[in-house]
């Protein structure tokens, strides 16, 4: 089987604390910590479970500025095949449509039985799977959480509200957007990254890909970020000052009032 | 201004909550819209829904199909495409259905996509203005949707709050001969519910509930302690279940269970809408998080900045002291 994965790169949310710049046209990007997108790491360990399984190759794939090579080459330290930069000035600025149309335009210059994405990226939008699999007419499914492989088909579990798993049976080719918890993402260690390091890394432009550069990037894009903005909050929560002893003293009385301590 | 529609939720003949909220969002695009709502399914059950939409909407569309007893998403984005105009506004609840269904909708519509809108800032020119949140609920950002091909947009449940009572004395309308071909090559094969655990974290009225923070499996001790001093049971956000250290029945949360303590104390959880939309009932809710930051501080009741490593024990110490 011929899967491709595609992989984003983040600002890991679980290291960093987010500012927003003051003119708000971004986030402050100086001193964050990158890593691959959480989900995209399930996908890329779900693919390479199939590939030991059944045969065939893991390809990663992402629309990025040179450092997605990064991502790129962590996932294939992990086990993927190959691993593809989709990368021009005029993909900046893509609105989800916009990446989901380059990321078609690469998909089909390859021959690929199973495209996987994760479930969503750091903006939360759990867009471009869908789109992707609706632009190459692909049958898609969301949130899945299982995948067997069976005959020329597959078996998926979506993971819907209450933890509850919708079973389908799904044609080959397909598209899958992949949930946490799937399975257990190996761990990738420093010489498992070396062993990588010098292995050759394809990228392609606009040009490379076929794209008219009129229908990416941030001129085609109907969805637009206006600003980040701090929003002004209710009172939110009643912040306990103190030493550490202050504060477990304090919080010790209220339990006893609201019924939270035996 | 296109015609603008709402995708009904329902379940087991009952509509979703998310009904009542897709209808205050629609006010909040434009007021004066004559907002229709979309209702799709089969058998007796549906009818229920279509009264009941009926209640929030002036007109309602009713699509029944024998293969549409369970949405699936691939054929109930043929059959919106074959029966929606294609400048179309239509919103939906950002649930796991819309999460399936609305991405692929879009681009077989050709219309903008906006998903998991939080606010509503109205109309300027030809674009809807929308609040969103990124980087897990980090940062707030405004966003311009360009409409004029049509939208679709799906608000976060909880994030639009209905007003009770009214009765909007809709008519309902079965479109049931415009649904077309809705053929598939996804087949839905049945539903798996999720196991009960052990424990069971629905009945207690204390949680001890530990989230990214906790860091380390070994750490969970510290946890289980500290319940164990307050009288408390042990329960989680989803990494903690995704790296297998609790099981499933312990996961708080829209795709784990739905609980309502009395007392909620969140360790080391940012506050994700995920996480938080599983806390019913309002409870007093203490949230201790080392990031001053963080979103759950504007959920909480009480909030405390510490490391949990240190203050979970420390506490524990203080209450068998
Ligand atoms: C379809 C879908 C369904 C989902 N369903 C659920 C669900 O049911 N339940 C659920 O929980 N999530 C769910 N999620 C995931 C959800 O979006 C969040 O990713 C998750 O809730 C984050 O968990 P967390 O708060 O523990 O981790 P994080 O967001 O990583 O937050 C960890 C927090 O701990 C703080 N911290 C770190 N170290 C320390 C320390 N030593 N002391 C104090 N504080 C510390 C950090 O500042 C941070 O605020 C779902 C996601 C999707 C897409
Ligand atoms: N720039 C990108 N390059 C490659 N894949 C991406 C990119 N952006 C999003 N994706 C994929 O789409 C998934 C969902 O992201 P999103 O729709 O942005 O929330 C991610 O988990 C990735 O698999």
């Amino acid at each position: 089987m011929e899967i491709l994965v595609c992989v984003k790169r983040v600002p890991d949310t679980a290291e960093n604390e987010i500012e927003i710049k003051s003119d708000g046209t971004d986030i402050k990007r100086d001193d964050l910590v990158y890593s691959v997108n959480e989900w995209d790491n399930y996908a890329v360990e779900e693919a390479i479970q199939i590939r030991d399984k059944v045969g065939g190759s893991v390809t990663v794939i992402t629309v990025g500025d040179e450092e997605g090579e990064e991502v790129l080459r962590r996932q294939m330290a992990m086990g993927a095949d190959n691993g593809i930069l989709l990368s021009d000035s005029a993909f900046e600025g893509s609105d989800g449509r916009g990446i989901a149309t380059i990321l078609k335009a690469a998909v089909e210059k390859g021959k690929y039985d199973l495209i996987m994405t994760g479930a969503q990226a750091d903006d939360g939008a759990a867009q471009v799977g869908g789109m992707l699999a609706a632009m190459l007419d692909l049958p898609y499914a969301s949130l899945v959480n299982k995948v067997e492989v069976d005959n020329g088909k597959l078996k998926v579990g979506r993971e819907i509200e209450g933890g509850n798993q919708e079973m389908n049976e799904i044609e080959l080719p397909c598209v899958l957007s992949i949930q946490t918890g799937i399975n257990e993402p190996r761990y990738v260690g420093i010489r498992g990254i070396r062993k990588v390091a010098s292995v050759e890394i394809p990228t392609l432009a606009a040009g490379d890909l076929g794209i008219d550069a009129a229908t990416v990037g941030a001129g085609a894009a109907r969805v637009k970020r206006v600003d980040y903005f701090t929003p002004e909050m209710g009172e939110g929560a009643e912040i306990l000052e103190g030493s550490m002893e202050e504060k477990i003293d304090k919080l010790i009385e209220l339990l006893k009032a609201k019924g939270g301590l035996k | 201004m296109a015609q603008m529609f709402a995708y009904i939720a329902h379940k087991c003949g009952e509509i979703d909550d998310t009904a009542a909220e897709l209808a205050v969002a629609a006010k909040k695009i434009d007021a004066s819209a004559e907002v229709t709502a979309i209702v799709v399914g089969d058998g007796a059950e549906l009818d229920t829904v279509c009264q009941a939409a009926a209640k929030l909407y002036p007109q309602v569309w009713k699509f029944a199909h024998a293969d549409l007893a369970y949405p699936n998403a691939e054929m109930v984005r043929k059959l919106l495409v074959n029966v929606l105009a294609a400048d179309a506004i239509v919103l939906f609840p950002h649930d796991t259905f819309a999460m399936d269904l609305a991405p692929g909708l879009a681009v077989k519509l050709d219309s903008a996509y906006v998903p998991d809108i939080v606010g509503v800032d109205g109309m300027d020119g030809g674009a809807i203005k929308l609040v969103r949140q990124e980087y897990a609920g980090m940062a707030h950002a405004h966003i311009a949707c360009d409409a004029a091909n049509g939208a679709l947009l799906t608000m976060r449940p909880g994030s639009f709050q209905p007003e009770a009572g009214a009765d909007a004395g809709g008519t309902v309308t079965d479109k049931s001969g415009d649904i077309g071909d809705v053929s598939a090559k996804r087949r839905f094969l049945e539903i798996k519910v999720a196991e009960v655990g052990d424990v069971d974290i629905t009945k207690a009225d204390v949680l001890v509930s530990v989230g990214r923070g906790i860091e380390e499996q070994d750490n969970l001790e510290v946890a289980e302690e500290l319940a164990k001093a307050m009288g408390a049971v042990v329960s989680c956000s989803r990494p903690i279940v995704d790296a297998k250290w609790l099981e499933k029945s312990r996961q708080v949360g829209t795709s784990g269970v739905t609980v309502k303590p009395k007392v909620y104390l969140a360790m080391g959880i940012s506050g994700s809408f995920q996480h938080m939309g599983g806390i019913k009932g309002s409870p007093f809710i203490v949230a201790v998080n080392k990031n001053p930051k963080a979103p759950i501080f504007q959920m909480a009741d009480v909030g405390i900045v510490e490391d949990i490593l240190e203050f979970m024990p420390a506490l524990t110490e203080k209450l068998e002291g």
